[in-house]
């Protein structure tokens, strides 16, 4: 009788919990919709609606999971709690990469079956083979450099004064739009050319002049334009790696450094034997990260050197072809050939994982 | 019962929207009939030519009480590849490039105008080169593709005019007239060209518009758009003679500022700078009549600056004009949009921005006198006094030549980082079959 | 205090050498960033012809006088003048006939002009200005009047709206994946259920998908669900390309949140749903805040994917920003000013959450 009365009371709540629910969402939808006032206002709003709409969703839904039996509790659960997410994954990413594959053995316009051509095309032409080495390039030296200095900078910053001031200065750049940061970069890298009357307004030629060198059209350098460019993306990116590695430095308990120290262990000793081992698992996410990041990154040569003078790279490659040669065709295939790049990357991710176990 | 509905409303729409085919939309727009309806559009303009273009719509809004918005963007070849196809395209889109409208009209979204124009009045109000131009062919044969709203003269030679005057230059009026004062001008102690192509992404384009202007020098018509149209080779002897006449600028010792490395890093809208610092830095600057709103704020058409005509090489080809132009082309069929487009196809749509100066007009119906000043009217005068007007040809080619090989491989070779020979094969290799 | 403990005392040799290098990698790291600073002040027209830090006190040439050139005067091959000799090119460069002065031919043969310089100290450049800030906040149009009197006008940008629209779509499209990545992780990292791997699999593979590709698909179906232009649209899109990063960086803290912490809470028969509120998510704070600030960046900084699913009419700051440059790019004293208006608040963001990232939040919980 009692558990009977019980069941009842629960479905209640959750019939009443659910109305509530629906009544926010479809309210402040219809609110925002027709809302003409201040704009302060509507900001406020909308921020409020749509972060506690999310909230809200997880709660009834946990609420409804748990009023289940035990037996259908544990499979409904994580669905509840990975659901949503893996919606979301499927609408905007899963679908899009499926239709991606079938448009890459179609032609140009996406209408004629074109068979492997594309993919053809992916691995011979030699804009995609010059793209290929620049990639490796990028792959190896710019997650290289990022993820060396980003470790370096944390470690350090871990036990300086000033801590916060350096990790704000060079955290900066990530700040900087990108639109910003190719202006700058222009700024470092100007040349004006040789002959009467030129005045370098590029920084790095006027150190180079003012230590008795020779002004350079540095974008124009066979191979090291590449080094100049992969720079770009190490200044934009070491903030991103020393936060997540500085944050991870910060989890290590205090406990065992102090250990180690009472040891008599040195400074590098306790960096490669306490440090390095206890964060390994953020070190390869951050390396994981950056190498995609570098795979995928394509605004840097656009805007700098529109992939001219040798510094073309894979996705600057599927940009053109997506949008300025119209040829979705080309394009997909492009982009089916970096998701399959990646998964050599992704290997020891995947190994880490299949050890883990979880709760029942 | 719904469907029946929905049929019965469908197909009193289609007889609605049936007989203004052979009404005129735009009088009827003029008479108030679409007040209170909205066009959207985009296209590339932002900033100072947003401004004008607005301005130049103001009339139109007011008269018809329709309302235009226009976005502009400076991601336009992306978001409008996105808007299109995810099918959420504006009502009228207006492009730089030809070559970039064909790949929609190639899909199939863009409306045939012949089908929802006044057809003779666009017809009657245009040369029939542009008529050609706007002509392309889609999956089901050849449409109408859209209108010429504006368009850019480029064969044009800036100079300082005040110091030029000063220093007893004279405006050449033939080739061999320009290849003695450049001599002069070097003997002088000055470089004579500013010349840049640095366009980020786009970066080469101007060099491309030069080859062109070469090419229209240099051999006949005929050849010039066989090479458009892919069935001349760039590997022929035809364009390397073109570009044998661009070194001898090009690439000479002490011609160009900066040198041929600066070329390359030089942006464009930058390189004419330097005409205008006192002294000047060097004297000529070839490019379309757009690039006096990236001159120094302060100076006054024809007293600080002027241009001339690029003179012809050999008197064989005549006097030959490059063009460049924004077309307008139509994605949503409403009354109120082909009344727009029926007006885009009149000069009346583009005098605003005629009179503030950076648009010519290639409408008939369109007049000297809205000009701004004498030097933009002397700009409209090369293209009617010109013997042959051919487009850009880069913007006619198809995307992965017109703004890709050709642009990449002439930056590589004026670069040095190709000969002449790798690239031109590379162009080749990249045509679309 | 957290350093010190750790380094030894403030004033030992290793924390200096600490310090002097992290400074050494801040300057640098800072160095570009000031150039645009300082250039952001600068006259438009400064900027193409000088280097910025030429508004810094330095010694330079200045222009003392100028001599007339007897018309006479030979001009081909080395000529002399104040005993000094040398070919047009060189007269042309500047030469230094006595220390500190410099005798400079002005422009061309033509010209028959020398300008003197002496080597001055030069101050500050007067020539900064406000004015590219005053213009890139100013609302409606712009118009000024030129040397000339004519007028020009330019496009201005709400920019205080546009902050209002950033924000609107920022911190819901910031908050919202951080929450929904952070039930997923949970459920990847301690929740058994089938598919677990392949769907991990996946999810770590989508990190490489460009989501130029994604936004075709997307819009059309924005179209259909009447969507487009809201920001709810914004915050859905965001939220779905922001996932994979999200939920591998989440799963990777979560899942090293030592076992023992939460088998006594299961234990005491606690249900996932409490377990997660009640623990995870308040160990993982510093995982939260550092992928709060990257997917805050992130959002803050676009511009495709607004200016396709928002459209013109909720501008936001980058298509503010993007809107008032113009077509080519050639604006760069407004560029620069605006890159730093638009940086202030990511840099906010920055401070705000950094004092989430403190030491021993996992270790004072092992002990209690």
């Amino acid at each position: 009788m009692n558990d009977g009365k019980n069941r009842a009371w629960t479905l209640a709540r959750l019939a009443l919990t659910l109305a509530l629910a629906v009544g926010f969402l479809w309210g402040g939808y219809a609110l925002l919709r027709s809302y003409q006032g201040s704009k302060l206002l509507l900001t406020l709003i909308a921020v409020c609606w749509g972060v506690g709409s999310v909230a809200l969703l997880y709660f009834v839904l946990n609420e409804a999971a748990e009023a289940l039996p035990r037996k259908a509790k544990a499979l409904v659960l994580p669905l509840v709690f990975a659901g949503p997410a893996l919606v979301l994954l499927f609408w905007f990413l899963v679908f899009p990469t499926l239709r991606t594959l079938v448009l890459s053995f179609m032609d140009a316009t996406g209408t004629g079956f074109a068979g492997l051509d594309n993919f053809k095309f992916a691995f011979t032409d030699p804009v995609m083979r010059e793209g290929f080495l620049n990639n490796l390039l990028w792959l190896v030296a710019g997650t290289g450099a990022t993820v060396g200095l980003g470790l370096l900078i944390a470690v350090l910053a871990d036990r300086s004064p000033f801590e916060n001031v350096f990790k704000a200065l060079i955290f900066m750049p990530m700040a900087i739009s990108f639109v910003g940061a190719s202006v700058i970069w222009k700024f470092m890298y100007a040349y004006k050319g040789e002959g009467t009357n030129v005045t370098d307004i590029g920084l790095l030629n006027a150190v180079v002049v003012a230590f008795g060198g020779q002004a350079q059209a540095w974008l124009l350098l066979p191979f090291w334009n590449n080094f100049l460019l992969i720079l770009i993306m190490v200044w934009l990116q070491t903030g991103y790696a020393m936060v997540i590695l500085s944050s991870a430095i910060k989890g290590i308990p205090s406990e065992l450094l102090e250990a180690a120290r009472v040891d008599g262990a040195n400074e590098i000793q306790i960096f490669s034997k306490v440090i390095v081992p206890s964060i390994v698992g953020s070190i390869v996410t951050v390396s994981t990260t950056i190498m995609i990041f570098s795979l995928k990154l394509f605004d840097i040569v656009r805007v700098m050197t529109g992939g001219n003078y040798g510094t073309n790279v894979i996705a600057n490659e599927f940009y053109m072809q997506q949008f300025t040669y119209g040829n979705s065709g080309r394009a997909s295939a492009i982009a089916i050939v970096l998701l399959l790049a990646i998964f050599p990357v992704l290997a020891y991710n995947l190994k880490q994982f299949s050890e883990r176990k979880a709760f029942r | 019962m719904r469907t029946t509905t929905k049929i019965i409303v469908a197909l009193i729409a289609i007889a609605l929207v049936a007989v203004p085919v052979f009404a005129d939309p735009l009088s009827d727009a003029m008479a108030g009939k679409y007040k209170g309806t909205t066009i959207s559009m985009a296209g590339p303009f932002t900033d100072n030519d947003a401004v004008k273009f607005n301005a130049s719509m103001q009339a139109f809004m007011n008269r018809t009480g329709i309302k235009v918005e226009y976005e502009g963007s400076k991601e336009f070849e992306a978001s409008i590849a996105i808007r299109i196809d995810g099918g959420n395209p504006p009502d009228i889109v207006d492009f730089p490039q030809p070559g970039l409208l064909e790949n929609f009209v190639k899909k199939g979204k863009v409306i045939d105008l012949n089908k929802v124009l006044d057809m003779k009045k666009v017809k009657a109000n245009y040369i029939q080169s542009w008529l050609d131009m706007a002509t392309m062919t889609g999956p089901k044969g050849k449409i109408m593709a859209g209108v010429w709203g504006r368009v850019n003269a480029k064969s044009l030679v800036w100079y300082p005019k005040k110091e030029f005057d000063a220093a007893g230059y004279k405006v050449p009026k033939t080739w061999d007239e320009m290849l003695k004062l450049m001599a002069q001008i070097k003997k002088d102690g000055d470089t004579p060209w500013a010349i840049g192509i640095e366009s980020g992404a786009a970066t080469g384009w101007a060099a491309t518009d030069w080859i062109e202007e070469m090419m229209l020098r240099t051999t006949s018509l005929e050849n010039y758009d066989k090479w458009v149209t892919g069935k001349l080779k760039f590997d022929s002897p035809e364009v390397r003679k073109a570009i044998a006449a661009m070194e001898t600028i090009w690439f000479a010792d002490g011609m160009v500022y900066g040198g041929r490395k600066a070329i390359a890093t030089t942006s464009f809208g930058d390189a004419p700078k330097v005409m205008f610092d006192t002294p000047p830095k060097a004297w000529l600057h070839k490019q379309g009549n757009f690039i006096t709103s990236f001159f120094p704020n302060n100076l006054v058409a024809g007293v600080d600056y002027d241009f001339f005509y690029l003179p012809g090489l050999d008197p064989k080809y005549g006097k030959p004009a490059l063009v460049a132009g924004d077309i307008y082309a139509m994605f949503n069929d409403r009354p109120e949009v082909r009344a727009l487009m029926q007006y885009f196809a009149t000069g009346a749509s583009v005098e605003g921005w005629v009179r503030a100066g950076g648009a010519i007009s290639p409408h008939k119906d369109s007049r000297l006198e809205w000009y701004a000043n004498d030097v933009e009217r002397k700009v409209a005068e090369v293209i009617q006094n010109a013997t042959a007007v051919r487009f850009d040809g880069s913007d006619l080619m198809p995307g992965a030549v017109g703004a890709g090989s050709f642009w990449k491989e002439m930056t590589a070779y004026v670069s040095g980082s190709k000969t002449l020979d790798q690239a031109l094969k590379a162009i080749d290799a990249s045509w679309p079959k | 205090m957290k350093a010190i403990r750790q380094g030894g005392g403030p004033g030992t040799a290793a924390t200096v050498l600490v310090t002097v290098i992290l400074a050494f990698i801040a300057l640098a790291w800072t160095l570009p960033s000031f150039g645009v600073l300082v250039t952001s002040f600068r006259d438009s027209k400064d900027i193409f012809t000088s280097g910025w830090w030429t508004v810094f006190p330095h010694e330079a040439w200045m222009k003392t006088g100028e001599i007339a050139v007897d018309p006479s005067l030979d001009l081909d091959g080395e000529f002399e003048m104040e005993g000094s000799r040398a070919d047009f090119p060189t007269w042309r460069t500047g030469v230094e006939t006595k220390p500190g002065r410099l005798l400079k031919w002005y422009g061309n043969k033509r010209t028959r002009k020398v300008e003197i310089f002496e080597k001055r100290w030069k101050g500050f450049a007067a020539n900064l200005t406000l004015e590219n800030y005053a213009n890139v906040l100013a609302a409606g149009e712009i118009k000024y009047k030129d040397a000339n009197g004519d007028v020009i006008s330019r496009q201005g940008n709400n920019f205080a709206d546009a902050v209002l629209n950033s924000l609107a779509v920022a911190i819901p499209a910031t908050v919202i994946p951080i929450l929904i990545a952070a039930f997923a992780a949970y459920a990847f990292a301690w929740m058994e259920f089938p598919g677990r791997k392949i769907t991990f699999i996946i999810v770590v593979g989508l990190l490489v998908v460009p989501l130029q590709i994604a936004l075709i698909p997307v819009l059309r179906d924005f179209m259909k669900l009447n969507l487009n232009g809201t920001y709810l649209a914004m915050w859905l899109a965001h939220t779905g390309f922001g996932l994979p990063l999200a939920i591998y960086l989440l799963f990777n803290y979560i899942s090293q949140i030592p076992r023992e912490l939460l088998e006594s809470a299961f234990l005491d028969g606690a249900t996932p749903f409490v377990i997660f509120t009640r623990l995870i998510l308040r160990l993982s704070v510093p995982a939260l805040a550092s992928f709060a600030i990257f997917q805050f960046l992130w959002v803050w900084n676009d511009y495709l994917v607004a200016l396709i699913f928002l459209g013109d009419k909720n501008r936001v700051v980058t298509s503010a920003l993007a809107a008032m440059v113009g077509e080519k790019g050639q604006d760069w004293h407004l560029l620069t000013s605006g890159a730093f208006l638009s940086m202030i608040l990511p840099l906010a963001v920055f401070f705000a959450l950094q004092r989430f990232f403190v030491r021993g939040l996992m270790a004072g919980s092992v002990k209690g």
